[in-house]
């Protein structure tokens, strides 16, 4: 006779351990399958984690996960082949705890969530592929794994298999990803000593800074660069829309070297020792890509369900509240003794909708469509931006007034004025 | 600044469930004879798959990330088989 658990969570990344550890807590009979060694083993992220969702579920959290550095100061930088312009905000406020963002190291992140996740009560059986969904009729009953044999039932499956979400696919839920809606990234981690850490970007303790890039980094790609700063190593990577790769010739992996080597980046990186390369997919279609998020005895969370916002670098604590939203709609679900069935899973939705998940989504629904659609953001605008800088500032007895009116006559003959008020029109409406 | 991928990937930590690749070419001939972008040779940040001289692409499974590119952007012929590795197996990230 085959086990029956009240509730199987695919995955043990942000969602499925938000999922899981709310139900588990609750009190019910909770399976967490996972493919890898250990949970983390298979996730990557830039990473960082904001506090206030993962908050919510474990309040005392900063007092044990693993964290790296809390992030004291955001830089931005629009890049063009040998040159940066930017904008730094730092402030003390973030320096005082208790902190808004951390930089962490998935891997052991993760695992310090998955162990709370099995003291809440949980079973997490680790080194296991869900090979498919069980099915009766139109209802999801249990998994298939590759190990065990034999099928593992339950009243309701979760989901959180992460951006490839095969299992979905695989039973019609939906289809195969776009991929104008996902984003490649590659990225790598460099260690050295805290002390150069903190010596190249000005910080003191525990104190971190992160770097979001754009501009000729990406060749004309739509997409961002970053570098980000933890205790003993830097994670530097890039990321660009696989649309937008499949149309290039050149590899994500020279992307990544040659942005390595941009004169503003590679004094940063300087002697560091690379001790590990990833890659990983983003969800970045936004609202209007999000696929159907529950039916019959299943719902989906986190990446699985494009719970990604891509215009604020934000998508695990999307995770963290979507899995946590599960979660809770299946507790009130079994107090009330009604079924997971399409009609009282609704409430899921209901409850992401409320929220700020689907509000933020939403508001940026139209960002992916004006940025496919005009790639000079990534190319002419961070060129004439940087060279604007580079002729106000270099002083070679040219009056001033003469070094604007060069300016404003470049970005004509660059992108006429009709293009610049339309550009920023949508940007405006967009962003609306 | 050109570079070899295996640098980077000897950085990482795998288990190889030897004799069994998780991603299969469905048809050899589509690739060689119908697909004319092979883009699957640029894409893939771990360079598992190769062009041979007679446009034959050869994929190796060993460095795979499994990031879901090659699948996603075979979307012309969709010509690529994609599983997860058994339990256990694949890319074991130290870090992620």
């Amino acid at each position: 006779m085959a086990e029956k658990f009240d509730v199987i969570v695919v995955g043990a990344g942000p969602s499925g351990n938000a999922a899981a550890y709310t139900l588990a807590k609750s009190g019910l009979k909770v399976l967490q399958l996972e493919r890898g060694e250990y949970p983390g083993s298979k996730n990557v992220q830039g990473a960082i984690l904001y506090a206030d969702a993962l908050e919510r579920i474990i309040p005392d959290f900063r007092d044990e996960a693993p964290l790296e550095r809390h992030i004291i100061e955001q830089r931005m930088w629009v890049l063009d082949d040998a040159s940066f312009i930017g904008a730094h905000y730092r402030s003390d406020d973030f320096n005082k705890p208790p902190y808004n963002r951390y930089t962490i190291i998935r891997a052991q992140f993760d695992k310090w969530f998955s162990e709370k996740v099995q003291q809440a009560g949980a079973l997490v059986i680790c080194e296991t592929t869900v090979t498919e969904l069980l099915m009766d009729d139109k209802k999801v009953v249990g998994v298939q794994t590759d190990r065990m044999g034999g099928s593992i039932y339950a009243d309701v499956v979760i989901l959180a298999d992460g951006v490839n979400s095969l299992l979905a696919k695989k039973a019609g839920f939906h289809a195969e990803i776009d991929p104008a809606n996902v984003a490649l990234a590659v990225k790598e981690i460099h260690f050295m000593p805290q002390e150069t850490i903190e010596a190249r970007f000005n910080l003191q303790g525990e104190a971190g800074v992160v770097i979001e890039m754009a501009g000729k980094i990406t060749r004309g790609m739509m997409g961002t660069g970053f570098l980000y700063t933890n205790k003993e190593s830097l994670t530097v990577g890039v990321g660009c829309m696989l649309s937008d790769f499949k149309t290039q010739k050149i590899t994500p992996y020279q992307l990544l070297e040659d942005m390595k080597a941009h004169p503003s980046i590679a004094p940063l990186l300087e002697g560091g020792e690379m001790k590990e390369y990833t890659a990983h997919l983003i969800p970045e279609g936004g609202y209007k890509a999000i696929p159907k998020l529950y039916g019959e005895g299943w719902m989906i969370a986190g990446d699985a369900a494009m719970l990604v916002n891509a215009m604020h670098r934000e998508g695990s604590n999307l995770a963290m509240t979507s899995g946590c939203f599960a979660a809770e709609t299946i507790i009130e679900l079994m107090n009330e003794q009604k079924p997971c069935s399409t009609k009282n899973l609704a409430r899921y939705q209901q409850k992401l909708n409320d929220s700020f998940v689907m509000k933020d989504l939403k508001k940026y629904q139209n960002m992916p469509g004006i940025f496919h659609a005009n790639s000079q953001f990534f190319t002419a605008y961070p060129e004439m931006l940087n060279q604007a800088a580079h002729r106000m500032l270099k002083v070679d007895g040219i009056d001033k007034k003469s070094k604007e009116k060069a300016i404003l006559a470049d970005f004509r003959q660059r992108r006429s004025l009709f293009g610049l008020m339309s550009d920023a029109f949508k940007l405006w409406r967009a962003f609306e | 600044m050109s570079l070899k991928i295996e640098e980077k990937l000897f950085q990482n930590r795998y288990r190889v469930d030897a004799g069994r690749p998780h991603i299969q070419i469905r048809d050899e001939e589509i690739c060689a004879a119908q697909c004319q972008t092979r883009q699957c040779t640029v894409c893939c940040p771990a360079g598992c798959y190769t062009m041979e001289g007679n446009g034959r692409i050869v994929l190796i499974t060993d460095g795979c990330l499994e990031c879901g590119t090659c699948r996603i952007i075979c979307n012309d012929h969709h010509n690529v088989t994609w599983e997860y590795p058994r339990g256990g197996y694949g890319v074991l990230f130290k870090f992620g």
